[in-house]
């Protein structure tokens, strides 16, 4: 809302600088985005000139050569304007002026010809919309005067940032009732003060309407003018407008946006003659029905969409844009006035649906009582008859379903104490309140109060009263800072675990990414996964995405991992350690220990796991002059993995088992306690290319799983053994499809309790172990807890190690 | 033999030993001055064959001069040893010029993550828990419950990402277009928060949120922390100072906070909430007057939202033991991003989520 500060002085002048009102009112609960003039810069570079001299470019045909006096002398400048003629009273922007549109004007050589400053159009001056031409002046003030003393250019505005809550502060009045109240400057009376709605009258015989749901139209009121001259407004209506940022039209026009500007009360002006019969129907649209508004386009209108009737159909949307068959124009003699009252919430929902809005469905969305509809009424009238020389026809149509019941509010003696933590006398409260505009009654018990229309959805409750007195209390000033007593906070074990092992992978040289939640369709099919079996196939889709690349949510840390490194690769980086520990969307799996539970009475519309994600492209260590570093392979990346779990006290086992986006011979599931937490492995070659990375392993894990297999903080402290133990070593020649992880089994198994730790410490294939076999040395320890073990302990266990070995197709060597 | 020969041997195996250059001439010199043949060595060897009157003469000396030669050796042998390793560690020479070898490379926690680490572990210590929620969720808990009626403007003041109706989501949603959506605020675990444990209650709930906006200062997807603090007698003088004591810890313990009323459906009465500029110290301007680029000359930063839980919040959650009659409580929220940029004067917040390493490696 854009408030004029000249416009606002007439209803409430508080005698400050606009920057101080701006930072009161943004300190009481109304935001001041900003305080502009109607010129953005200094308005001293604008002065009064006096073509002498117009003549033709030498070099281009459209340009014309001025010789302008500005007062200190004369200047030349290159004007391109149709109209320009010698003896002319123009505006001149000097050199270092700086126009509306931001623009600054220079000396500068047109088709050379040295031009000094620019002669200014009436839009070029956000005056008004002709841009066909210079802005010629009536003579009289003399060259050199400055612009702002002929032309209102540096008028202070208030851009207001006016919350949903507050449409009355969507007009001028209502924002001088507020300045009134936090300053406590006069408010003038309202400018509807005095009027009387007229009766039906004389007027019904030349208009009626017919309200289908007076749900959906509280109230509707017709006036109708004759007589009526349409043309250019006055100056004065004209520069009030422009400078609210309101694009003059012409008088009748002029007139109802004045009105809504003042008092926040929308109007729309039919032409009577482009009613047949006058007579209007308000009733919801039905399918198909199709109506052109006035901006010149034609609209399907959504079936419920409130629309204004005549005979042939729709012939305007209401409280959203007028129609064009019945506007107003050149021609138009009689005006029909309309004035009514929406429901708030059906005009937020047609002109979301029309995707239309416009001030005045911004002013109908936040709902307005029906009593505005008079207010306003009454200046329209007034102003009508002074501007466009037409006769009012006596009297009003008034339809709807009448005033609703006034209701009072009641506050409590304490409750502002109770609420704030700050006393506010109670005098203080009730003059706040009045100034407001809220009738105060003052009771043993509190207030009674009375809610003024302005603010009558906003002020329903006795919070409502408790945040009005606040405001206006500077509370911020005022108001003690105190710590409540609370009653012991922390991270729960599980965030507390998550930490950790994040803070693992970083030690281990992972840089985190935090990526878009947001993921392509494409990428996803990148992946290969099966489309109906696999969930990750099947993601949360957005209805109105920013962009494909952001259209569905994201079903693997994958995609986000993937599309990180190839960035980084991309900008010259040599390779990249990354790690994301975050959420994945997938349909709800029916399962808490998978993670993704949380708190509250409705299940999550989605399966949001926490997972832990990691991607290696290039080393994992880097090498140096001394020789090579750590390559990232699934061996490097495992052993990673091992460490992050390891850091929460988790083992993980990984057995074969593939991912249609993993190299089929170099991926596995991550095994937790038997449990399935995730997949690593090498990247599939095709989809690595797919994405412009070479070779790179990766995993994605459960975080949430791991950390629920955590013994951290419940573990039992066992006994440090005190006896030596007796170490072995066993070299196993066995096929090469029996996994080593198979082999420790057994050996374990076999080894029972006294078998303490098995090593695996050379790995062979080659000739002289065989096709197809490989050879495998692991040290064995025994030791037993209460006394020290001798080789006759062992060498039994040691035959059913043999055993075993020989049971799963291994032989021992040597 | 007298002892006046004693002395003689004594003398030379001194200058022998001391001539030794090498431990194999230290060794010649021991082997001739102590050897099973030297003259000293028989010399005690023949003690027992002397007149008795010289034996206690010469054999005392001969046992100390044996003595004293051990002892040279001995002394000898050492500085042969440490002169010999001096040598041998002079050849074994570094090129120290060369460069070190790279360390195992360490990683780093993104910006976003350290700042709400930081901030979690800040109102950890005023007392709150850490609880999370969805980000896909129901209209109910995004707006509905939070005093957003059908139909409220308040649900413009969000442009809001809706998701698909799908037979993949919870059979608990709707299958309206618009009642399932990606959280615009952090704000609906308000509500879940209240639904799962009676007052007193004080979390805070940090997580990913999303509107459907996209420029240097506003991106798609954005970190939120909520602060939520319920109980009996609580108020707004008291969400003043939690957010002081949360600004101070966070940028310094001279700032002050700021509240200017403002609106937000679920909280009446509602602030915003400003922290003193922390370059300028709220003058607006730097020594030399030169205007203050971090506040834009106002000396104040605005950082969140916040307000007096609304009680028809309460009234979504009164079965749950939350009586909007007995109880009261105070909400704040505020985006982890702009701490961040704040915190690291970062200017462009899309650049954040491009993990772009030669950013990323810059925080430790």
């Amino acid at each position: 809302m854009r408030v004029p500060v000249s416009w606002l002085a007439e209803y409430c002048d508080p005698g400050l600088e606009p920057g101080d009102l701006a930072r009161r009112l943004a300190m009481t609960g109304t935001e001041v985005e900003r305080v502009s003039g109607r010129m953005g810069g200094d308005t001293g570079r604008f002065v009064i000139g006096r073509t002498l001299e117009v003549g033709p470019h030498p070099d281009a045909d459209r340009l014309s050569v001025c010789e302008v006096d500005d007062g200190t002398g004369t200047r030349t400048i290159v004007c391109g304007a149709p109209n320009v003629a010698a003896g002319q009273t123009v505006v001149v922007a000097l050199p270092g002026a700086v126009m509306p549109s931001g623009m600054e004007i220079g000396e500068a050589e047109l088709r050379g010809v040295l031009s000094s400053g620019m002669i200014c159009s009436e839009a070029e001056l956000g005056l008004g919309d002709e841009d066909d031409g210079i802005l010629v002046l009536e003579d009289g003030p003399e060259p050199g005067t400055p612009a702002t003393e002929v032309l209102s250019l540096d008028e202070p505005v208030l851009e207001l940032e006016v919350t949903p809550n507050r449409p009355d502060c969507l007009s001028i009045y209502g924002v001088a009732r507020e300045v009134h109240a936090v300053t406590g400057a006069e408010l003038a009376d309202p400018p509807w003060d005095g009027w009387i709605d007229p009766g039906p009258e004389e007027v019904s015989g030349l208009a009626s309407v017919r309200i289908d749901d007076p749900q959906l139209c509280p109230r509707f009121t017709l006036r109708v003018f004759t007589g009526v001259e349409v043309g250019e407004s006055p100056a004065w209506l004209k520069d009030r407008l422009v400078s609210a940022g309101q694009r003059p039209i012409n008088n009748v026009v002029d007139v109802t946006n004045y009105v809504m500007l003042l008092t926040g009360q929308p109007l729309h002006a039919f032409d009577l003659d482009r009613v047949p019969g006058g007579e209007l129907v308000v009733r919801a649209a039905i399918e198909g029905e199709k109506v052109e508004t006035l901006d010149g386009v034609e609209r399907e209108l959504p079936e419920g969409t409130v629309v204004v009737c005549d005979r042939d159909g729709p012939t305007a949307i209401a409280g959203i844009m007028g129609g064009a068959s019945s506007e107003v124009s050149t021609g138009t003699t009689s005006v029909l006035l309309e004035v009514a009252t929406w429901d708030g919430p059906g005009i937020l929902k047609s002109s979301r649906e029309l995707g239309l809005r416009s001030e005045a469905s911004n002013r109908f969305e936040k709902g307005l009582h029906p009593a505005l509809a008079s207010r306003a009424q009454a200046i329209a009238s007034r102003l009508l008859v002074e501007v466009c020389g037409c006769e009012a026809v006596p009297g009003m149509v008034d339809e709807g379903a009448g005033m609703p019941e006034e209701g009072s509010v009641r506050l409590g003696v304490g409750t502002t104490a109770r609420v704030l933590g700050m006393e506010i006398p109670p005098a203080t409260q009730e003059e706040s309140l009045e100034r407001l505009g809220f009738a105060v009654e003052a009771g043993e018990a509190g207030f009674s109060v009375l809610v003024p229309p302005d603010r009558a959805f906003d002020v329903t409750r006795e919070i409502d009263l408790v945040e009005e007195v606040a405001r206006v209390a500077d509370l911020d000033a005022a108001l003690p800072a105190t710590l409540p007593a609370t009653s012991g906070g922390g991270l729960s074990r599980e965030q507390a675990l998550r930490r950790t092992a994040e803070d693992a992978i970083v030690a281990a040289g992972f840089d985190e990414a935090v990526s878009w939640s947001f993921t392509s369709a494409d990428s996803i099919a990148t992946l290969g996964l099966d489309p109906t079996g696999d969930p990750r196939a099947r993601p949360v889709a957005i209805s109105n995405p920013l962009s494909e690349e952001q259209a569905v949510m994201r079903t693997t840390l994958l995609t986000s991992l993937v599309d990180a490194a190839s960035r980084n690769l991309a900008r010259g980086t040599g390779g990249v350690r990354l790690f994301e520990s975050g959420r994945i969307y997938l349909p709800p799996a029916g399962n808490d220990e998978a993670g993704g539970s949380f708190p509250g009475d409705r299940p999550a519309p989605a399966f949001e796991p926490l997972m832990l994600g990691a991607l290696v492209c290039g080393d994992l260590v880097p090498g140096d002059w001394r020789g090579d570093g750590v390559s990232a392979d699934f061996f490097s990346l495992k052993g990673v993995l091992e460490q992050v779990a390891g850091s929460i006290g988790v083992s993980i086992e990984v057995i074969p088992g593939t991912e249609p986006f993993l190299h089929p011979g170099k991926a596995g599931r991550v095994l937790v306690d038997g449990q399935d937490v995730g997949w690593m492995g090498e990247l599939h070659p095709s989809v690595g290319s797919a994405f412009g990375l070479g070779p790179s392993v990766a995993f994605e894990v459960g975080l949430e799983r791991l950390v629920a297999a955590s013994p951290s903080g419940q573990e039992s402290f066992v006994e440090v053994p005190s006896f030596p133990p007796v170490e072995r070593d066993l070299a196993i020649v066995i096929p090469e499809t029996v996994g080593a992880s198979e082999i420790e089994a057994a050996l374990r198994k076999a080894g029972g309790d006294l078998l303490e730790e098995v090593v695996l410490f050379d790995r062979y294939t080659g000739e002289q172990v065989g096709e197809g076999l490989c050879s495998l040395a692991f040290s064995l320890r025994f030791r037993a807890p209460d006394r020290t073990l001798a080789d006759q302990d062992v060498d039994p266990l040691w035959e059913t190690i043999v055993e075993s070995v020989e049971s799963i197709g291994g032989t021992i060597r040597g | 033999m007298s002892v006046e020969r004693i002395g003689k041997i004594e003398e030379e195996a001194a200058a022998a030993i001391a001539g030794a250059g090498d431990t194999a001439e230290l060794e010649e010199a021991r082997v001739r001055f102590l050897g099973r043949k030297a003259e000293l060595t028989g010399i005690l060897r023949g003690i027992s064959d002397l007149d008795p009157s010289e034996r206690g003469e010469v054999g005392s000396a001969a046992n100390r001069a044996r003595e004293a030669i051990e002892a040279l050796v001995a002394g000898r042998a050492g500085e042969l040893e440490r002169e010999e390793l001096g040598r041998s560690l002079e050849t074994d020479r570094l090129d120290v010029t060369l460069p070190g070898s790279p360390p195992r490379p360490v990683g780093h926690l993104h910006p976003v993550t350290r700042t709400r680490r930081l901030i979690e572990d800040v109102l950890v210590g005023l007392g709150y828990r850490v609880v999370e929620g969805p980000e896909v969720e129901h209209d109910f808990y995004n707006f509905t419950a939070l005093n957003h009626p059908e139909g409220h403007p308040a649900r413009m003041l969000q442009d809001t990402f809706y998701v698909e109706p799908s037979e993949d989501l919870d059979p608990s949603c709707g299958s309206g277009p618009m009642d399932v959506l990606l959280r615009t605020h952090t704000s609906p675990m308000q509500v879940r928060a209240m639904e799962d444990s009676p007052p007193p209650l004080f979390v805070i709930v940090p997580g990913k949120t999303y509107r459907r906006d996209s420029d240097a200062t506003h991106s798609p997807m954005f970190h939120q922390v909520e602060g939520l603090a319920v109980g009996e007698g609580l108020t707004l003088a008291d969400l003043k100072g939690t957010l002081l004591e949360m600004l101070r810890a966070l940028f310094g313990p001279d700032r002050e906070v700021r509240m200017r009323p403002h609106f937000f459906p679920f909280t009446e009465p509602s602030v915003e909430f400003d922290v003193s500029c922390f370059r300028c110290g709220g003058q607006g301007e730097l020594e030399g007057g030169e205007r203050c680029g971090l506040c834009k000359g106002i000396g104040w930063i605005e950082l969140g939202g916040a307000g007096m839980v609304d009680p028809n919040v309460f009234g979504f959650v009164s079965e749950h033991g939350y009586d909007p009659d007995t109880v009261t409580g105070f909400a704040f929220g505020f985006g982890v991003e702009r701490i961040a940029m704040l915190r690291h004067g970062m200017g462009d917040l899309r650049f954040l989520f491009e993990n772009d390493v030669r950013m990323l490696e810059q925080f430790s």
